[in-house]
């Protein structure tokens, strides 16, 4: 507060941010303008505002709430939660895994647990996560004050607490057994109660997550400031794009399998049930054709995120601005016609399993133009190694692993060997835990400052990343292996030859459980005393960071005019040579006419 | 340049020699493991280039203390954008191209597996084997109609010209696999095929997907309740293989599955002479239409019984299974 008080003191007018009207009838803002752009800890605060600021009370974070920033904190939050409830659902399967005999929980038990593991990591831990940071960030990065529709944007979050909840509290009636995937004719087997819920909840989070989409899309294609085109966006917003595009064509399949299903299930009808003449493999085809663009949907906003932060601490433009941009809008094409790699080994004729192994094979060509554009901007850069940076590339580093993974399991004479083993659980995880987990904990370190006000503590969060890093390869590296020699997956008693690299897979996930300890410490300690963060700590230029930490409740007070690019790093942006980089190119030759 | 070429040595060696497959028991898993090792190469390069690059940033790339100021302004370069498009290319062009070749000599486009002629019926010396072992309800599913899936991997291209040396077929349920031999009327609950011969399995499934994995193999077919599927393949190592369900169908998944056992054609006829010998009735036909299709999974081992005794496994397979079960 002092710090921006003395700096509305010696340059009144200097702020970044600019009504649009305001710029063209008073260009000597510019020149002034350009003066503050490299001060780490920029104002946006007008010196007379005509208004006070309300207020951000904490009990608005527990209430049917239209800002966007609470919004995406709700999301955050909860879906912390989720995740907390599902890892230790995790430790309890690694736990039981670690004898070849099935002798911790009963074998039941055991199915309840891995699929709701499964559902609430995906449906409950990661697709939130991303909404969050979505729901957060694209306003503040395109200039907007607001999503597109903010009453549909807190009920798509208030969707959420309550089917977890129902979902969650199942394992105490009777929880679905049948996997995440939920394959007839298991699913209508296992106990109608479990798998009713199962297909309430996954409802209700489809109808949320399809909300959200829709409001991301509008908002970034409508409510971008004037100055803002396509090709100046943040990568984030890119990366929601393509996102937003793949929930909305496949979540409604999605819910019409699920209901489908519960047609089977409670009224007895044989759309999937092969004993009434149904055919459980179009179930599959209709639960893939969501379910693999549902990991880009998990992937993306972090891909995005990623984007964001590699540049900032790395000192240095992103490396092909464009080809990241589109090639997350190819990701998103190409997702949704690859969904039969799923179906290897199922009722897929031969022609089928073709195509889909080229297009499969396909998407690691825009993946590996992303991988290798973030090793070229940090090559070359001044890496600050902090904990967002340090996850940044540990995200990069870990989910070429799944890559990698990836593009062998795309080979469907490979594929058929190791489908439904350990080395799928191994790819998974890598492009999961390894890609989406260490990109949120990344994008979370990165704008947790924006988010609160405040700096995490750092070598707490260095501890948090070499522990996520150690436990997260000793539990799923060794999977490999397991996979390829013959250990079948979601099974709760196995082959004793397995039992040495299960003990490893298991230590490795008691790690990960410790790991997120200094994380939870860091978070509630920094929330509350953390060290005054200043608007732009990291001084980085996208719009987000040039307003106040946490930003206020409108977002900006005038709406911001883009003054540089969002990775303008390292082109003149100091006060000494007085040449503010804009990339409005009616408003260089003015500014450059007055310096 | 010195660092590529060791990068390039090191990656074509550990692709030869990461010893993380299991044994090869058949010409077919000999090819996927030459895919699975081709693969391996270029990923141990990819690999070892990101993380090197990753690491030489770390320390190489690292902001000096006190250092405020910004990287150099490159934002992009044409031709190096280009490179690393094109090289992921012609390397998932590659390996598309091998797979698919792989995939072809494995047998994957057999007609016959991809039910699409006819030529089915003539194939098949009329032992009635389609109603063997399976439930009635199920047998009237209309698949007979739309013989459009593959399912499965077929014989090679050259073994189409000639009828299977062997043909069993499998049943799957809730948690075992049931063994049939059409020629003999045997009913067993492990398999026994004569090493080097051309062996087809008809895969069936009672009650949920299952799915028949082989691992020394390298062979995958999921059993689908209404619709047969086919894996042919030709042993070439005489030994006892692991039969491992590979599909989520149960709390005791788990412990759903079998041997192979593949034999010395001589000691095959004698063990086949046995099994005829001490089935009870062996031209049986086994109707399991008694049974609910859709059972309560919890009570599988008072399910099993009675069938088990139906179709003749031998009560020491039966008490295998349930010391399985007691075991959890």
């Amino acid at each position: 507060m002092d710090r921006n008080n003395k700096q509305k003191d010696s340059c009144p007018n200097a702020s970044p941010l600019r009504d649009v009207a305001a710029q063209a009838a008073d260009p000597t803002n510019l020149s002034k303008f350009a003066m503050t752009q490299s001060e780490v800890h920029a104002t946006i605060t007008p010196p007379h505002s005509p208004h006070p600021h309300k207020e951000r009370k904490w009990q608005d974070y527990f209430t049917f709430n239209t800002d966007h920033k609470v919004i995406g904190i709700q999301y955050l939050v909860t879906s912390f939660v989720f995740f907390a409830i599902g890892g230790t659902m995790a430790d309890v399967i690694r736990t039981e895994l670690r004898t070849p005999a099935s002798d911790l929980v009963s074998p039941e038990l055991y199915n309840q647990l891995l699929t709701l593991h499964g559902t609430i990591m995906i449906f409950l831990w990661i697709i939130p996560a991303g909404a969050g940071l979505a729901n957060f960030l694209i306003p503040l990065m395109i200039g907007a004050r607001d999503m597109a529709f903010p009453k549909m944007n807190a009920m798509a979050f208030w969707m959420l607490p309550p089917a977890g909840i129902l979902l969650v509290l199942s394992i105490l009636v009777d929880a679905p057994q049948a996997g995440w995937t939920s394959y007839p004719p298991l699913s209508l087997m296992t106990g109608k109660v479990g798998e009713g819920i199962w297909i309430f909840t996954l409802l209700f989070l489809g109808t949320s997550s399809i909300l959200g989409a829709i409001n991301f899309f509008t908002t970034i294609m409508k409510m971008r400031v004037p100055s803002m085109d396509l090709n100046s966006m943040p990568l984030f917003c890119w990366s929601m794009v393509a996102t937003s595009a793949l929930i909305l064509i496949g979540t409604p399949v999605l819910a019409g399998a699920l209901i489908l299903l519960a047609f089977d299930l409670l009224a007895g009808t044989a759309f999937f049930n092969p004993t009434g003449g149904g055919d459980p493999i179009v179930y599959q085809h209709m639960f893939w054709f969501y379910s693999h663009p549902a990991v880009y949907i998990m992937i993306l906003p972090l891909f995005g995120a990623i984007s964001e932060i590699i540049p900032v601490h790395s000192r240095k433009p992103i490396f092909g601005y464009l080809a990241i941009a589109y090639s997350s809008l190819a990701i998103s094409f190409l997702g949704l016609i690859v969904w039969a790699h799923h179906m290897f080994t199922s009722g897929t004729p031969a022609w089928l399993r073709m195509f889909f192994m080229i297009t499969t094979m396909v998407i690691a060509v825009p993946t590996g133009i992303k991988v290798f554009s973030w090793l070229a901007t940090m090559w070359g850069g001044k890496i600050a190694l902090n904990s967002p940076m340090l996850f940044a590339m540990g995200f990069v580093g870990e989910f070429v692993i799944g890559g990698i993974s990836g593009v062998m399991v795309a080979a469907v004479p490979f594929d058929i060997h190791v489908h439904d083993t350990y080395f799928i659980v191994a790819h998974l995880h890598y492009v999961l835990f390894g890609g989406s987990v260490f990109g949120i904990y990344a994008a979370i370190y990165h704008w947790f400052p924006k988010m609160t006000g405040r700096m995490m503590n750092e070598p707490l969060g260095i501890i948090h990343f070499i522990l996520t890093l150690i436990g997260m390869n000793l539990t799923f590296m060794p999977m490999h292996a397991l996979g390829l020699q013959g250990m079948n997956r979601r099974i709760a008693l196995y082959d004793p030859q397995f039992q040495p690299l299960n003990e490893l897979c298991t230590i490795g996930s008691y790690i990960l459980a410790v790991s997120t300890i200094p994380f939870l410490i860091n978070a509630v300690w920094s929330w509350m005393k953390g060290q005054p963060a200043g608007d732009n700590p990291w001084n980085a230029l996208t719009l987000e960071w040039q307003t106040s930490s946490p930003p206020e409740i409108e977002n900006f007070e005038t709406l911001p005019v883009l003054a540089w690019g969002p990775y303008d790093y390292g082109i003149d942006r100091f006060p000494e040579e007085a040449e503010p980089p804009l990339t409005s190119p009616e408003l260089q030759p003015e500014s450059s006419a007055l310096s | 340049m010195l660092a590529g070429i060791g990068l390039t040595l090191v990656s074509i060696w550990y692709g030869q020699n990461h010893g993380l497959m299991p044994v090869e028991a058949s010409k077919d898993a000999e090819l996927v493991d030459g895919l699975f090792n081709t693969m391996m190469i270029v990923g141990t390069a990819i690999f070892l280039l990101v993380e090197g690059v990753i690491l030489i940033c770390m320390f190489r790339f690292r902001r000096k203390p006190g250092d405020t100021t910004d990287g150099p302004p490159i934002a992009g370069n044409i031709p190096l954008e280009i490179l690393w498009t094109a090289i992921p290319v012609v390397i998932v062009l590659v390996i598309g191209v091998y797979s698919f070749e792989v995939y072809r000599i494995e047998g994957g486009f057999d007609p016959e597996a991809a039910n699409q002629s006819p030529v089915q019926v003539a194939m098949l010396p009329g032992t009635g084997m389609s109603d063997i072992m399976t439930a009635p309800s199920l047998n009237a599913a209309p698949h007979k109609g739309h013989h459009h899936m593959a399912l499965g991997v077929g014989g090679t291209p050259e073994e189409l010209q000639t009828a299977p040396d062997l043909t069993v077929t499998v049943l799957g349920l809730q948690y075992a696999w049931i063994f049939t031999y059409p020629d003999s009327g045997v009913t067993t609950g492990e398999l026994h095929v004569p090493v080097d011969k051309d062996v087809r399995l008809i895969i069936k499934a009672q009650d949920v997907l299952h799915a028949f994995w082989l691992p020394q193999f390298r062979l995958k077919q999921d059993a689908i309740p209404g619709q047969d599927a086919e894996l042919r393949f030709r042993p070439s190592r005489e030994g006892e293989y692991p039969i491992v369900c590979a599909e989520l169908c149960g709390p005791y998944h788990g412990a759903m599955g079998s041997k192979m056992y593949v034999q010395a054609p001589d000691e095959f006829d004698t063990w086949m002479q046995q099994q005829v010998a001490s089935q009870p009735n062996s031209d049986q036909t086994v109707a399991v239409s008694d049974q609910p299709a859709l059972g309560s999974p919890s009570e599988d081992a008072a399910y099993l019984a009675p069938f088990a005794n139906q179709v003749g496994i031998e009560v020491d397979h039966l008490q295998q299974l349930h010391s399985m079960h007691a075991a959890l």
